[in-house]
């Protein structure tokens, strides 16, 4: 029988951490993703985990940590938010630069200034290009079933390279969902054992970790990273198809929701996707030929899958919940307009939204869809960028 | 600067620049050098400061005595005649231009 849990989606990454009892553990706590060291302290300090937990004094340390642990060997995971995330920003290049499967939750949250504790994605935008994959959950049993599987993804030997699973401050790190969890043993079972590529630790075999690279050798690590970014979209798409087969569970790389005799499509990451499913179900109750296309790999970006989800669409939004401060559009549309053109012709609008965690309403995205329906009629875009719920 | 046809592809390249220890050794820097620290026999006492405080283990001994710079991988830093605590200096450094 399922064993139904009352968590939140901290308490999901957490305990998805517990089950997976990594070696190494090195974090700081940061709202809103304190509850996860918080809790995994509390694992760790009960026996509960053979994990050593490293109490460091900033997120640059957490991660500098984490890059020498896992060199050394060991499995490692951390978790951060915001302000903390841009903080690890110079040695999450490091981490993906030299490979190291690293697995972090990041718990969105708005980047200062002004300070903010709640949700947007500037945070991960920020890391964007970091050679990091990064994976987008709607809600906490999707963070828990992500957390278990980024472990894997990570370490694929076709991959090496950290992952980040990334959830909505509050919406989904601090509200209480029924998560099926798995037995402990199944999941131990299912992670595996870590087996290193590179151990600084073995005296028999020592290595340089980092070596200084110029113009003759540069170029081609980086050539090797990118090859391991594109590994990663078919690695993700295995291991969920291992997850399924063994806990009846997947999500895709992304997920079309009733877009198959769709006329019109929301493009969007986590939390926002969850809320479109009532909408989408009640604009279809009147007509509406509304679908949405959920983003779960961010990265890498599933180019044909978009192209393949969107083909019949006349008119797509994309909603972004960062701003590029580009002048032009949001960060996800800049990758699903470079997805589309020349492959689809279809008019594509942006729509900036719930920055600092201020609440997307259920008629800012009936009024989306609206827009999306007056472009197809009208074949005119009145508007190519709004930003969506922000006063006049 | 081309090197196509003399190196590894990317393909055969360990991941990560994950290499055996002790590469550095291959790598010559001597290039880099300004100054050349030139060792003035007579005057050393052997107190092997300049083996124990050179960057870069340039600074050669052999059976407790110094020996002779590895001029392969000197950079020139000057820390050997910084060091140097005999009078008038063991070791002094020297232009490179001027040879």
């Amino acid at each position: 029988m399922a064993n139904i849990k009352a968590l939140t989606g901290n308490d999901a990454a957490s305990y998805a951490m517990k089950q997976i009892n990594p070696d190494v553990v090195a974090a700081y706590p940061i709202t809103p993703q304190t509850a996860i060291v918080e809790k995994f302290s509390e694992y760790v300090s009960n026996g509960e985990v053979d994990t050593e937990m490293i109490l460091v004094e900033s997120e640059h340390s957490a991660m500098s940590a984490c890059v020498g642990s896992c060199a050394a060997g060991a499995r490692t995971m951390t978790a951060t938010s915001s302000q903390g995330l841009a903080l690890m920003w110079e040695i999450m290049y490091i981490a993906a630069g030299l490979r190291l499967p690293i697995v972090m939750t990041i718990v969105n949250r708005a980047l200062s200034a002004p300070l903010n504790i709640h949700c947007d994605h500037s945070d991960t935008m920020g890391a964007r290009d970091s050679g990091w994959i990064h994976l987008f959950c709607e809600n906490a049993q999707e963070v828990y079933d992500t957390v278990i599987q980024a472990v894997r993804i990570a370490e694929h030997p076709d991959v090496q390279l950290p992952v980040s699973i990334n959830m909505d401050g509050f919406i989904i790190s601090h509200e209480v969902e029924n998560v099926e969890v798995y037995d402990d043993s199944r999941v131990k079972n299912f992670v595996g054992e870590f087996k290193p590529r590179v151990s600084l630790l073995d005296v028999n075999k020592p290595v340089t970790v980092g070596p200084i690279d110029l113009q003759d050798f540069y170029f081609e690590h980086r050539r090797q990273e990118a090859e391991g970014m594109r590994n990663g979209l078919g690695v993700i798409k295995e291991i969920e198809a291992a997850f399924n087969k063994e806990f009846g569970r997947s999500y895709g790389v992304v997920e079309g929701y009733r877009l198959e005799d769709a006329e019109v499509a929301i493009v969007g990451l986590g939390s926002t996707m969850g809320t479109l499913r009532s909408i989408i179900d009640e604009a279809r109750s009147a007509g509406k030929k509304a679908g949405f296309l959920k983003i779960r790999s961010f990265r890498p970006i599933p180019r044909d899958e978009i192209i393949a989800a969107l083909k019949n669409m006349k008119a797509v939004a994309v909603l972004d919940r960062a701003d590029a401060l580009n002048a032009v559009c949001g960060p996800l549309l800049m990758d699903i307009r470079s997805v589309l053109y020349g492959n689809l012709d279809v008019p594509t609008v942006n729509y900036i939204y719930g920055l600092g965690g201020r609440d997307i309403l259920t008629a800012d995205l009936n009024m989306v869809i609206d827009d999306l329906l007056n472009i197809v009629k009208t074949k005119k875009i009145k508007q190519e960028l709004t930003y969506l719920g922000v006063r006049e | 600067m081309s090197l196509e046809g003399k190196q590894k592809g990317w393909r055969e390249l360990a991941m990560g620049a994950v290499l055996p220890a002790g590469t550095s050794e291959q790598y010559k820097t001597g290039s880099w050098r300004a100054f050349r620290p030139v060792w003035i026999k007579e005057r050393c006492i052997h107190c092997l400061q300049c083996w124990l405080i050179c960057p870069d283990f340039s600074a050669l001994a052999k059976d407790g005595k110094f020996d002779k710079f590895d001029y392969d991988h000197c950079k020139g830093c000057g820390l050997c005649a910084y060091i140097c605590p005999v009078k008038g200096k063991a070791i002094e450094m020297k232009k490179e231009a001027e040879g």
